[in-house]
């Protein structure tokens, strides 16, 4: 598998790039929000458990995960490796988010245009024709599929 | 006999005109996505499983099987061909599937795949037909204390025989379980964890976790990954037939295999990458000449493809009989039923047996029309190929938000799975594997509830899961592996099986 470096820095800086450090992080983060939150709701007793128990349980079993992690950190320092694909990570998100409000506002076809064309846009090869084209074809193809073959009830233009 | 009058009941519902089309577009549809890198069986079942609402269950269930047994052929096709595993499961067969190409004989490597596969096929539906019905008789004295301990020791099971780091997995079953419970509790009514959102008084849909983590974060993760260049083996593939000594030295291994693979299929956790793999090395620890391997040996690919097929076939078989996924596609076919109203478990087989036996004779029609239609086809498949990945994840997310969008015409479930497509790819970098994620987030609910039910029948005695004795075995098996994986002995070469 991966070779694991191992790196003569300080704690700090390679905390910051330390995968166990962070699965830890987010685990526990995770876990101890459900702990709390949790609280507010009935726990109940062992016999009639509440709507608390089971998430209460479940939280402090995630926060002992992070904790291990974050023990594991200190001992083993295993990085992240790759980029993070950042134009990826926020475009796709993103052109999903566009769709949801288009669906609801501007009809089916210009939410999926600007889906797909948004998608296309945030990989790391971007030819402006191809993708015009792509655009074109796969909205089409969309539309004869869902909208007249499935018959999925969304207009294809709404009222702007 | 019972057996074969169930198996008859079973192909009088798969004939039917509606349940072979269905077979027909899975299988295509899953030959396909076999054959394109960058998608799986588990993003495509997915990215379907909304537009399966308006048909019948059984025709659903029949077409969303076919995506996940016909990708593992498509999958070997890439790789005999272009040394490029379509799936994970056809990682083994690049090795003397491709060395069999380069020599002129990809025509004999494809068949052998495929005869070996269909075999594999049909002793896995002929187990499913044996072991469904004793199963299912014995899940049905299960009472809440078993089914609890039965869903702990599945998801431990999971977690631990799964590739990567076991903490990791188990960590992301808890995580899963915690998702599955947002919403109304259905006893109190109390909402949980909706954070004063309507739309999450319901729960989180099923569709938008599997899509979120399957789909978006798959492509995130793949577009950070350069593009490998794919050499297409142009050469004509001639001579598709296998000579009789290739026929000779296949028996033995696809029978093996066949055994190999129904034995791993059973046990949750455990892809077809891995019962393909176990395939091989006994293939090549067993022949007489294990220098041939690697060179290809058409024994090296009729094992491992008779074996991810029997793999694939028999992870049935838990999901059927004790409504249990043994892994992520099983939890989307779990989720597929549950969708159309069915509530999984022992009883499906006797309430519903044209769901149950119409499945099982189906995916034994689908794999003789993966026979028949691809071997004729492979030139189509291989020009599949050409189609570059820049041009197909902008299709993936769009069939993906239709699905999602089309489930509530909900647009928050939309921003959801944006959501969930973000987190999904934060755990995927820090080497959390998603897929437990997925089993937890179903057997959640089903969990919190059976172990309500257990608590009020004992009183509040949490002993009632030892003094059951069928409750204490799952969770002597479930302490077991828990404990076997964590000598060193067994996870250093747990390390070797799965690097």
């Amino acid at each position: 598998m991966t070779p694991r470096r191992y790196w003569v820095l300080s704690m700090k800086s390679s905390l910051l790039d330390n995968k166990d450090f962070w699965s830890g992080i987010l685990l526990a983060a995770v876990g101890v929000a459900a702990v709390v939150i949790g609280r507010d709701y009935p726990f109940g007793t062992a016999l009639r458990m509440g709507p608390g128990y089971f998430p209460s349980v479940l939280g402090g079993l995630l926060a002992l995960f992070g904790i291990y992690f974050v023990v594991k950190a200190l001992r083993n320092d295993e990085r992240i490796e790759g980029n993070w694909s950042l134009r990826a990570l926020i475009g796709l998100p993103l052109s999903l988010v566009l769709f949801g409000v288009l669906m609801e506002h501007a009809g089916f076809v210009p939410a999926l245009v600007v889906l797909i064309f948004g998608s296309a846009a945030s990989g790391t090869e971007f030819k402006f024709v191809e993708v015009l084209l792509l655009t074109v074809a796969l909205t089409i193809f969309a539309v004869a599929l869902f909208i007249w073959g499935i018959g999925l009830p969304y207009p294809l233009l709404a009222g702007l | 006999m019972e057996l074969f009058d169930h198996l008859f009941f079973g192909f009088s519902v798969a004939v039917s005109l509606q349940n072979l089309l269905y077979c027909l577009i899975g299988v295509s549809v899953g030959t396909l996505i076999g054959v394109l890198p960058g998608i799986g069986p588990l993003a495509t079942i997915a990215m379907l499983l909304p537009l399966t609402y308006n048909v019948s269950a059984v025709s659903a269930l029949i077409m969303l099987a076919g995506i996940y047994y016909g990708a593992q052929y498509g999958g070997s096709t890439t790789a005999i061909l272009v040394n490029l595993p379509g799936e994970t499961s056809a990682i083994v067969t690049c090795i003397d599937g491709y060395q069999m190409a380069r020599q002129g004989r990809a025509g004999p490597a494809l068949a052998i795949a495929a005869i070996g596969s269909f075999i594999a096929g049909t002793f896995g539906t002929f187990m499913i037909a044996l072991a469904g019905p004793p199963l299912a008789e014995v899940a049905l004295k299960f009472g809440a204390p078993e089914y609890f301990s039965l869903m702990l020791m599945g998801l431990i099971a999971a977690a631990v025989l799964a590739q990567g780091d076991m903490t990791k997995s188990l960590a992301m079953v808890a995580l899963g379980l915690l998702l599955g419970i947002v919403g109304s509790d259905v006893n109190t009514g109390v909402p949980r964890f909706t954070f004063g959102v309507t739309e999450l008084s319901d729960g989180i849909g099923f569709i938008v976790v599997a899509v979120g983590v399957f789909a978006v974060a798959e492509i995130v993760s793949n577009l950070g990954s350069p593009e490998e260049k794919r050499a297409v083996f142009d050469t004509k593939v001639t001579h598709l037939f296998p000579t009789l000594d290739d026929m000779k030295r296949s028996i033995g291994p696809i029978l093996r295999g066949t055994g190999i693979g129904s034995f791993f299929g059973v046990l949750p956790g455990t892809g077809p990458a891995i019962a393909s793999f176990a395939s091989y090395m006994v293939e090549k620890k067993i022949a007489a000449d294990p220098s041939r391997f690697g060179r290809g040996a058409i024994e090296g690919v009729a094992g491992p493809e008779s074996a991810n097929n029997a793999d694939a076939q028999c992870k049935f078989i838990p999901m059927l009989t004790l409504g249990l996924p043994a892994s992520g596609v099983m939890a989307l076919m779990l989720g597929a039923m549950t969708i159309q109203g069915i509530q999984p478990g022992p009883e499906v087989m006797s309430q519903r047996p044209d769901l149950f036996w119409g499945l099982v004779a189906s995916m034994w029609i689908g794999n003789l029309m993966l026979v028949v239609l691809n071997l004729p086809m492979i030139g189509l498949w291989v020009k599949l190929l050409k189609i570059p990945y820049r041009m197909l994840f902008p299709a993936i997310m769009a069939f993906s938000a239709i699905g999602v969008y089309s489930v509530n015409s909900s647009s928050f479930e939309i921003y959801l799975t944006a959501f969930f497509g973000v987190l999904g790819f934060v755990f995927m970098k820090l080497g959390f594997p998603p897929a437990p994620m997925l089993l937890g987030f179903v057997l959640g609910p089903m969990m919190e509830e059976h172990l309500r039910r257990a608590m009020l029948m004992s009183k509040g005695d949490l002993s009632v899961f030892v003094t059951h004795p069928i409750s204490l075995v799952f969770l002597i098996v479930s302490a077991l592996i828990l404990v076997v994986m964590v000598l060193p002995a067994v996870r250093s070469r747990r390390g070797e099986i799965t690097d």
